[in-house]
């Protein structure tokens, strides 16, 4: 290697110090790295949800067909997702209970918004393994707790959409969203 | 590598004789699985599932391939072009029938070259190589079969790829952004899809790739034997070319018998009924259950009901399915034993069995529904299966008087038959 570090202007070799050669090197590799890694980022992100999907990560929903004691079932990320006004009997059912008590300790309020408890919007998947849960179509079994029922494994969600019984670990989920105007909510 | 009195590759045909010179791929092919290759002279028709696993990979990648010309990778038209092939396409039931029910001979194959090489002790030194590229080979495996039953975009292809993509929504924080990154959406869809199919057409080749490392690291000590003797002269060997590609010729024959039964004859026996009706994100099978080649691990999943220490039961169970693979890696180094063969360990013996058949249970109790009392069975063989390899075998290993062990290969051999001479003459195993 000697004759090389003379060859390169690096000056005699000691046995102490940074040769030239040792940071060209060094440099080089890093550089090559930098890229590397700026190459395998857009590689990566590719695989992410593409913008015509994204575009449809939101949903507008219209209530005004809705009336207390109806659900219906309509999608949001092509995932089911359930609407549903509650009767006054079944907001009152729901904050009977002791939120304490239950294995996801929500009240009807948390998973509500302000002054619009009435409005139940949850996803339509069973927490346990996905599933789609029945109770928002018309004449299905709503489960012992008369809000939904999974028919998979028998997971039962109250009228807050709060899981009762059966292996299901979580309740519903309430997805974001926001009225837009008295009767429509933007979900997502 | 080869033991020294291999036969030596000497090309007559002036042809053979130059391409040897520019190009000596067939004197590879002669000393990998040919005459070149000295094997022990016992090995019994466990050791014909690894080319029948080779067989296999042919089987799926000739009849993928041709699959592949007539299948549309997009959610509108998957599903339709899978009965179009089915229905309108020469022979595409033929393929089709195949491709599905070859894949569950791929794993019958390979779960009992698993077990022969766990019964064996195929996994100790000098083969720990052989043993840990076969497990990267069967990850591989599972990842390509779990894809390809995706692309049919029926209910079970939708359903199952939701909940094991859902595996991955367990981890915290990470979890969701890299289910949505899997999933090229928030939920399967035409994304999805085409990435599978993408994946689905390349792995096998990546399969391929790892079953040369697995057999050029295999033919480094050379292969095992039943006896778990190692070679110690040329009277233990016989050349691979003509015994044992007549041997494994046979069982060729046997397996695809067994697989034209299936396949002739009861084609959608191993397939789910709820796959031949399109994927509908709004509706449910009301039993998601995975190939049967994956339920002892599902049931492995499905065996945490309980929160502990604050860690989720979901995130459990899925910890637990992978460890259950994963642990395996280490087998080599939880056994102790310098004694190989299962034959001449009677504890070990024993305890193999009942793994056998606790994994059997797992895969029984896989399949059926999440209920009581499968899940606390399910519970109880899942704790039986890791007990089995972190605490019983190392404590075998430790405590286990074996047999005495036979003084080579052939004499192992000569006493089976009564024989006291002709040690030297190379008698095809049995």
């Amino acid at each position: 290697m000697a004759s090389v570090e003379h060859i390169d202007g690096t000056g005699p070799s000691g046995e102490d110090g940074v040769r030239r050669r040792d940071f060209i090197n060094i440099a080089a590799v890093s550089f090559a790295g930098v890229g590397a890694v700026a190459v395998v980022l857009p590689l990566i992100d590719q695989m992410n949800p593409s913008a015509d999907v994204l575009a449809l990560a939101s949903t507008e929903v219209d209530l005004s067909a809705i009336q207390p004691g109806q659900a219906i079932k309509t999608t949001f990320r092509s995932q089911p997702l359930f609407v549903r006004q509650l009767t006054e009997k079944e907001i009152a059912e729901a904050d009977k209970v002791d939120a304490s008590t239950l294995r996801d300790p929500q009240t009807l309020e948390e998973r509500t918004v302000d002054g619009k408890k009435q409005w139940l919007v949850t996803m339509g998947v069973c927490t346990h393994l996905g599933c789609v849960p029945l109770g928002a179509g018309e004449g299905e079994n709503r489960g012992e707790y008369g809000g939904y029922f999974c028919p998979c494994h028998g997971s039962s969600y109250d009228t807050a959409a709060r899981i009762r019984k059966g292996p299901a670990p979580k309740n519903l989920e309430v997805p974001k969203f926001s009225f837009t105007s008295d009767t429509a909510i933007l979900v997502g | 590598m080869s033991f020294p009195w291999a036969e030596q590759y000497t090309p007559k045909n002036p042809v053979m004789v130059w391409i040897d010179e520019k190009l000596p791929l067939p004197r590879l092919a002669y000393n990998a699985v040919g005459a070149g290759y000295p094997v022990p002279r016992n090995l019994n028709y466990f050791w014909n599932f690894g080319v029948l696993a080779g067989l296999a990979l042919v089987i799926q990648i000739v009849t993928g391939v041709i699959m592949a010309m007539h299948y549309g990778a997009n959610d509108l038209v998957a599903f339709s072009t899978v009965e179009q092939t089915m229905r309108d396409v020469n022979a595409g039931w033929l393929m089709r029938y195949a491709h599905a029910n070859g894949a569950s001979f791929f794993f019958i194959v390979v779960y009992l070259h698993i077990f022969r090489g766990l019964y064996f002790g195929s996994y100790k030194a000098p083969r720990e190589m052989v043993w840990l590229l076969g497990l990267v080979i069967f990850l591989l495996m599972m990842a390509t079969a779990f894809m390809g039953y995706v692309l049919p975009w029926g209910q079970m292809s939708y359903w199952g790829a939701k909940v094991i993509t859902g595996l991955f929504g367990a981890i915290p924080v990470v979890g969701e952004p890299i289910q949505t990154w899997l999933l090229g959406g928030f939920a399967p869809g035409n994304a999805s899809l085409n990435r599978f199919f993408s994946l689905h057409f390349l792995l096998p080749f990546v399969i391929a790739g790892v079953i040369i490392l697995h057999i050029w690291a295999l033919h480094i000590p050379g292969s095992s034997n039943p006896t778990g003797v190692e070679v110690k002269g040329p009277q233990d060997t016989v050349p691979f070319h003509p015994y044992y590609t007549a041997k494994d010729g046979f069982g060729a024959g046997i397996f695809l018998i067994a697989f034209s039964i299936l396949l002739f004859f009861a084609p959608n026996f191993l397939g789910h009924p709820d796959n031949y009706i399109e994927a509908n994100p709004l509706s449910t099978p009301a039993h998601i259950v995975p190939e049967w080649y994956f339920w002892p691990f599902y049931a492995i999943l499905r065996a945490f009901t309980v929160d502990f220490f604050f860690v989720p039961a979901k995130l459990l169970g899925v910890l637990a399915m992978f460890a259950s693979i994963l642990l395996l890696f280490f087998l080599p180094w939880l056994d102790t034993s310098p004694v190989r063969s299962g034959k001449y360990r009677p504890t070990f013996n024993k305890f193999f069995w009942i793994l056998v058949i606790d994994v059997l249970i797992l895969g029984w109790l896989g399949g059926a529904p999440a209920e009581e009392p499968y899940v606390m069975m399910s519970q109880v063989a899942a704790a039986y299966y890791f007990a089995h390899f972190l605490i019983i075998l190392p404590l075998i290993s430790r405590f286990e008087k074996p047999l005495p062990l036979p003084g080579s290969i052939t004499e192992a051999v000569l006493a089976k038959y009564g024989k006291t001479d002709g040690a030297t003459v190379a008698v095809p195993a049995e």
